[in-house]
């Protein structure tokens, strides 16, 4: 009797389980296993692959075979790649923190029923489609552009600067995408937070840097460390901002993997790419994570 | 010598510590404008323990915020030992706080919660140290030092608070109704453990409170606020026997009030006709009027209850007993309510009973002309 409602209880629970079951087998295990099969594979002629083992592609993630000596070596166009995505990704959470800390600060500090509207406005541009808003700041920095036309206008240069299509141009975009991902989980963290604290803290003779060093930082660091990973890990694989504002020239992680699946017909090296991107993330959050922590632990 | 190296001052050899004239706080302006403090006028001495106590919304701790620096009077002046401290920020006065909800750091240790002040104020490691340990035993917490503030009890955040504020030694310690979190008995406990510190560190202690049995359990002097000023400041005795204003005999303990006619006043003493047409002295008001219609107060303790006729007469009403004391209400033949507390005796027979035909008498200079 005990048995027969204990086998009803467990098919019950795998019942209840199994639409998470179900999307974790179809849309993570599964094509990520489809991926990793694929950069094992060889590439097909006209795209796709050939069901052959190779471990080719996943050489050529690093190294070069030179085409008419058959040499190898370090693949500068693929490592440069990396360094650069890795590079870019740094800088605009960095950006989007130091502008980012202080937008959530001054939501957080407004009367309770303005928070809202001022949280819409942040929110507002992360509704639009990615292109157009990649490509506002496109129009904002080229050289016919907002920028350019203004100081240009008011006799400061009288060349236009080159912004568009550089690591600037990226960045800009990047941060511009994706600072609501920063604001929002420092603004979720500092709303919680008890205002008193700062005014014992001010009493306790620190100053205004210190109160914010010391009180406010440490407290609301769960915010900026989760700001941080949204920010980074879709900056790495970002693909729309640096083909549009980079031009094809300054290429990023995204971007090659797009290529070797497009006009490289290279689907295993895409494949191989892909899992290194995944890779870099995972070891970057892990070392993130880790650091954070023990800085927690030696302030207590 | 207190924990300190200071020796509490005598009463007598008290100098100024805080000086405060004309000082008044308006917020907001044109039709929304609300005036927390009205032209606040006081002197707080050395190693004293002063509280301002009134209902919420006196103002009271709109004046603690504003020696703390955390509120900007709109006029005034405000010196701490002869020195202005209006110009400075809270981080440059010396004065610490113990807040409401206490507002302990909750990332940090009791021990690193009660050295922040000495850390932002760049003492040396050794004498942090040394400091911090001396007031965990002060407060007697010496074996929650490691841990963190939200694993302590509300009694023990107190004491943390209570240490962190006094670890930097300032010259003055604000409370602003720190006990008003913690249950009865706690309370109890932490009154007479303010008291002693208040005593061993010769600190001067400005204490905001609603509570009036506080106030007057723990205070050298008390300065009761309405409505963004002070009625009236003296000891807990002189508040509690002699209150100059209504406002004041009715906040503090429970009052008889009765209309009067002052016939005369002599120095302190001022003779009354009763609604009875008795005449009885009294203690006369400062800067209260000469003759006329005036508010007589006494404290129900202070009358007691006759068979015969006394000043006043009426019917008994009702009797409520207490325990310690009975409460008897009586109704005046004036129309008015007046009760008398009468402390119980073992083997004492029934006094009245409810019905009865009674006379209520006080001795001479019992009674307190209000200022009107």
């Amino acid at each position: 009797m005990a048995q027969a409602s204990d086998t009803q209880a467990t098919r019950r629970r795998w019942l209840l389980l199994s639409p998470a079951l179900l999307i974790l087998l179809f849309a993570a295990s599964g094509p990520l296993l489809i991926v990793v099969i694929y950069s094992f594979l060889t590439p097909g002629d006209y795209g796709g692959v050939v069901w052959k083992f190779s471990t080719d592609a996943w050489f050529n993630v690093v190294v070069e075979r030179d085409f008419f000596d058959d040499t190898l070596s370090f693949s500068d166009a693929h490592l440069s790649i990396f360094w650069r995505s890795v590079k870019l990704s740094l800088m605009t959470t960095l950006v989007a923190f130091i502008v980012g800390f202080p937008t959530a600060y001054f939501i957080a500090t407004r009367p309770k029923d303005k928070r809202d509207i001022w949280m819409l406005l942040i929110m507002i541009p992360f509704w639009t489609n990615l292109l157009i808003r990649t490509f506002a700041v496109m129009e904002i920095i080229r050289n016919e552009g907002v920028v350019n036309s203004l100081l240009i206008g008011l006799g400061i240069i009288d060349q236009p600067i080159q912004m568009l299509f550089t690591e600037f141009a990226i960045t800009l975009g990047m941060f511009y995408v994706y600072l609501p991902l920063m604001v929002l989980p420092i603004y979720a963290a500092m709303e919680r937070f008890d205002f008193s604290l700062v005014e014992a803290a001010y009493d306790l003779y620190a100053s205004r840097w210190r109160v914010l060093r010391r009180v406010i930082f440490p407290i609301v660091k769960p915010g900026v460390i989760a700001g941080s990973i949204l920010v980074f890990v879709p900056s790495l694989g970002a693909y729309v901002t640096p083909r549009v504002l980079g031009g094809g020239k300054q290429l990023m992680l995204g971007n090659l993997i797009e290529l070797q699946f497009g006009q490289g017909r290279n689907w295993p090296l895409g494949a191989a790419l892909s899992i290194t991107l995944l890779a870099i993330v995972m070891v970057a959050l892990i070392v993130y994570v880790r650091a954070a922590g023990r800085e927690e632990m030696s302030h207590g | 010598m207190g924990p300190f190296g200071l020796t509490p001052l005598k009463p007598f050899n008290r100098g100024t510590m805080i000086e405060i004239s004309g000082l008044s706080k308006t917020f907001g302006s044109g039709a929304n404008a609300f005036t927390a403090l009205d032209d606040i006028n006081v002197e707080i001495r050395q190693n004293e323990f002063f509280t301002l106590l009134g209902p919420s919304g006196c103002g009271k701790t709109t004046l603690l915020r504003s020696i703390a620096g955390f509120v900007d009077p709109t006029k005034g002046s405000l010196t701490i030992e002869g020195q202005d401290v209006l110009p400075l920020p809270p981080y440059a006065r010396p004065v610490n706080t113990v807040f409401q909800n206490y507002a302990l750091f909750p990332h940090m240790t009791v021990a690193q919660n009660i050295g922040f002040g000495l850390e932002m104020q760049d003492r040396p490691k050794a004498e942090i140290k040394q400091t911090v340990g001396e007031m965990l035993e002060l407060v007697q917490m010496t074996a929650m030092a490691d841990r963190m503030t939200s694993q302590i009890s509300g009694g023990q955040q107190q004491r943390v608070a209570l240490a962190r504020a006094l670890a930097p030694r300032p010259k003055v310690l604000l409370l602003d109704e720190p006990l008003s979190a913690l249950d009865f008995k706690l309370r109890k406990e932490m009154q007479i453990e303010l008291k002693r510190l208040q005593s061993e560190t010769g600190i001067t202690f400005v204490f905001v409170t609603h509570d009036q049995e506080e106030a007057l359990t723990m205070s050298d002097r008390i300065a009761v606020m309405s409505a963004g000023r002070i009625l009236q400041i003296g000891g807990p005795k002189d508040i509690y026997d002699h209150p100059a204003e209504r406002f004041v005999a009715d906040f503090i303990g429970d009052t008889n009030f009765l209309d009067a006619t002052l016939q005369s006043v002599d120095g302190d003493v001022a003779t009354v006709t009763l609604p009875s047409g008795k005449s009885v002295a009294a203690r006369a008001v400062q800067g209260g009027s000469q003759s006329g219609a005036v508010t007589l107060a006494v404290r129900p303790e202070h009358a007691t209850l006759t068979k015969e006729s006394g000043l006043l007469d009426g019917v008994l009403q009702n009797i409520v007993y207490f325990g310690t004391d009975t409460h008897y209400h009586v109704t005046l033949d004036a129309g008015s309510a007046f009760v008398v507390r009468e402390q119980n005796q073992p083997n004492a027979g029934e006094l009245c009973e409810v019905g009865d035909t009674v006379g209520i008498s006080f001795e001479a200079g019992v009674g307190q002309v209000l200022r009107d």
